[in-house]
């Protein structure tokens, strides 16, 4: 039975146990809701969660868990002998799976009887023209274990499928059973939705913390990979940058680094102050009708996609500052150059300070603000010397929580700055960024075993403990700051 | 209550600092302050009594035009210090606030050290004019507010982290600082505890050799301990104001003895 069908079964199963529950718990009190321990509707839901979680559980365990089991069981059925010279094992059994699909697409489509696709054998039948016919294109002629082993596979399938069924339904009904008779007057329903409610939130949040970790973990493994062929030494401290795929190539990070740092801190001086400008202005100024306006107006720039930035930087900006500054000033003849990357990656950020400051402006209480207005302060004074240094930790952590996103930015990157790794202070200069050679090292023909390839892992981790230290700064900080006013 | 005695006060004729004719204020559509008529005299305590939401902060408020920072807020009437309109155009609300000090119900210390606090508003208005001069001003503020003792040996640590009654009386100091001619106070004491109350009593005494002190509580008793004149609002009204002694002996209005007694309030 298709597994779609499976869930629905089961969920509907779920919303009869729902109503069956709620019904007797309601039976149970003499029709009166208030002898209940929990509202009706919570006996019901009780039902329906016992009914639906087991079940799927099970299903999803199952759906796990089958694939290995099978292919162990026809694994032994290919010699040794029918796995080709430069093979291995798992392509034969890739074989073996693209067969038993073929196989079973042909049953569907009719162009072959269930009989027959278990009992065609390939010295009477050529399966290759047969499978193509229903349109499972095959690589190579099909072997005579091949095709067994792909029959045994389809079989084990059909019989692992019914049982599937059968323990998923059985669960259903044995959790309806057990929810249903449990229910009376005095059961504490309500107690039961609560605690499946709360695992609910607590297994949201771990999915959340686990991808992280695998993440980490993948890159991890991939840069000790490349750390055993490259020398850590000369990659951290390497100042060329020159990856060469025939071998003999230089694989330092610090002129990538400069550029990334370079890039970011242009944004930066963009970005805060103008940012933190446009946040006194918002919070502490305009009136209510200019704030409703300016403010979403000013987070639009946030809603931009960054290659939109990139196109911008690549046609506008970048030959503006080449006509107007790089070449009058005889900086430069590129038009990609770090200050172009830089400014419209802060412009990128303005919406980032702004709002984020803006926030943290407006929960400095009124009552500091009263006090220095009271002593006869100005407003700018106010905000000077009162507002933004209550706001400040806040602030730097905005500040921080940007910093990290413009590290990490690539598009804005790869058309305004160009990809010349270069450690040079001239901001007219094309240079590139982490991000930029990442991108660049793992597009085209990439082979994995390589230390070109592989250095892209090196680098994106390099990146990640970067934003994260900044990311763990910035929080320690706006934690610090939450205790201020409590 | 040992505290509600009230004793006869010496009170000399003193000349009149604040002076209101005919104030209204309005917050958006609502009337909250109703031909207020009040005269405030020179280095006295004049207490602003009355139940929650009759306008007595609003009022108090008007006096150094703090309500300016409320948008939907409007005055009208006129409001004399010295005999000059303190809503009249020529008037820069920072300089009147600085001649007008204020403290609040909440303490409010800067998040910066004790001495800065302190120092904050003779920076702004350049009172001194050296780091020595600073020095002077801090001390003295400190001693004035009372509380010199208790932090004279850690002047450079937050101010924020001062008890509840430190802090109030910090802000006082604070707002001596700026050698203002009057000081309108905002329900100082309703967060402190008695023994800090007590001690910003005293302090608000001591004040009176100097300042015009205006005080709002909600406490009847406070009213009685530290005021020589008293205010009793009623609904935005001014109903009654006298002679503290006379206000609670001898109340001529039914509305200021049922509050006084508690039958409202």
């Amino acid at each position: 039975m298709p597994v779609l069908w499976l869930v629905l079964i089961v969920i509907a199963l779920g919303v009869v146990g729902f109503f069956a529950g709620r019904q007797r718990a309601l039976a149970s009190a003499g029709g009166d809701a208030r002898d209940l321990h929990s509202l009706p509707n919570y006996y019901g839901a009780n039902v329906f969660l016992f009914v639906v979680i087991p079940s799927l559980l099970m299903l999803l365990m199952w759906a796990l868990i089958q694939p290995i089991v099978i292919e162990n069981q026809v694994e032994g059925l290919i010699p040794e002998s029918a796995i080709a010279e430069g093979s291995s094992l798992g392509l034969v059994m890739s074989d073996v799976r693209r067969v038993a699909d073929g196989l079973d697409a042909a049953v569907a489509q009719g162009a072959m009887t269930a009989e027959r696709a278990s009992s065609i054998r390939t010295e009477f039948t050529d399966v290759r023209d047969r499978l193509g016919a229903v349109g499972v294109a095959l690589g190579s002629d099909v072997g005579s274990e091949v095709l067994r082993a792909a029959q045994r596979y389809r079989a084990l399938s059909g019989t692992y499928g019914w049982m599937k069924t059968i323990a998923v339904l059985g669960l259903a009904l044995a959790g309806f059973a057990y929810a249903f008779v449990s229910t009376n007057k005095t059961f504490r329903a309500r107690n039961t939705v609560e605690a499946v409610l709360k695992a609910l939130l607590i297994l949201a949040s771990s999915i959340a913390i686990l991808t992280t970790l695998g993440i980490v973990l993948s890159m991890l493994f991939e840069a000790r990979n490349f750390f055993a062929q490259y020398s850590w030494t000369e990659f951290f401290f390497g100042s060329t940058w020159s990856p060469n795929f025939r071998g003999g190539s230089e694989l330092g990070i610090l002129p990538l680094l400069w550029g990334t740092l370079y890039i970011s801190f242009i944004a930066l001086l963009v970005a805060v102050p103008i940012g933190l400008f446009a946040a006194i202005y918002m919070s502490e100024y305009a009136g209510p009708r200019m704030r409703a306006v300016a403010k979403p107006l000013i987070e639009i720039l946030a809603g931009i996609p960054t290659i939109v930035y990139g196109l911008f930087a690549l046609i506008t900006v970048g030959p503006m500052l080449r006509d107007y500054f790089a070449q009058p000033l005889g900086l430069g003849e590129s038009s990609a150059s770090v200050a172009t990357a830089g400014i419209v990656m802060g412009i990128m950020l303005i919406p980032f300070v702004s709002s984020l400051s803006d926030d943290i402006i407006n929960a400095v209480p009124q009552s500091m603000r009263d006090g220095s207005l009271g002593l006869g302060a100005t407003k700018s004074e106010t905000i000077k010397q009162v507002v933004v240094p209550a706001a400040l930790p806040g602030i730097v952590g905005a500040v921080l929580l940007a910093a990290s996103r413009a590290i990490g930015e690539t598009m804005i990157v790869v058309l305004g700055a160009g990809a010349a790794a270069k450690m040079s202070l001239n901001p007219f200069e094309a240079m590139t960024t982490v991000t930029v050679k990442i991108v660049s090292q793992l597009t085209g023909d990439t082979d994995f075993a390589s230390p070109e390839t592989l250095v892209a892992f090196a680098l994106g981790l390099t990146l990640f403990v970067i934003t994260l230290g900044l990311n763990i700064v910035a929080l320690i900080i706006v934690r610090k700051y939450r205790e201020q006013y409590e | 209550m040992n505290d509600m005695r009230i004793v006869e006060r010496t009170v000399d004729t003193k000349e009149i600092k604040i002076s209101a004719r005919n104030c209204q204020v309005y917050y958006g559509d609502t009337h909250a302050i109703k031909d207020v008529d009040v005269d405030i005299e020179d280095k006295t305590v004049t207490a602003f009594i009355g139940p929650s939401g009759c306008g007595k902060s609003t009022f108090l408020r008007c006096l150094n035009r703090m309500n300016d920072t409320i948008d939907i807020c409007r005055v009208e009437g006129e409001i004399l210090l010295d005999g000059e309109d303190i809503y009249d155009t020529q008037v820069d609300p920072v300089q009147l606030r600085a001649k007008v000090g204020m403290v609040f119900q909440k303490p409010n210390p800067f998040p910066k050290s004790i001495y800065d606090n302190i120092a904050y508003g003779p920076r702004i208005h350049g009172l001194a004019k050296n780091k020595a001069d600073l020095d002077e001003i801090v001390e003295k503020s400190l001693r004035r507010g009372a509380i010199w003792n208790e932090v004279k040996d850690r002047l450079h640590s937050p101010g924020t982290g001062l008890s509840g009654g430190q802090q109030q009386r910090l802000c006082i100091a604070r707002a001596v600082a700026t050698e203002p001619e009057v000081l309108l106070m905002d329900e100082p004491c309703s967060a402190l505890d008695p023994i800090a109350t007590a001690q910003v009593e005293e302090l608000i005494d001591e004040l009176r050799s100097n300042y015009s002190v205006v005080i709002v509580t909600h406490s009847m008793q406070q009213a009685a301990r530290v005021s020589q004149k008293t205010a009793f609002f009623h609904l935005g009204n001014l109903v009654e104001f006298g002679e503290t002694g006379h206000i609670f002996t001898n109340p001529s209005d039914p509305r200021t003895e049922s509050y006084i007694t508690g039958r409202i309030g």
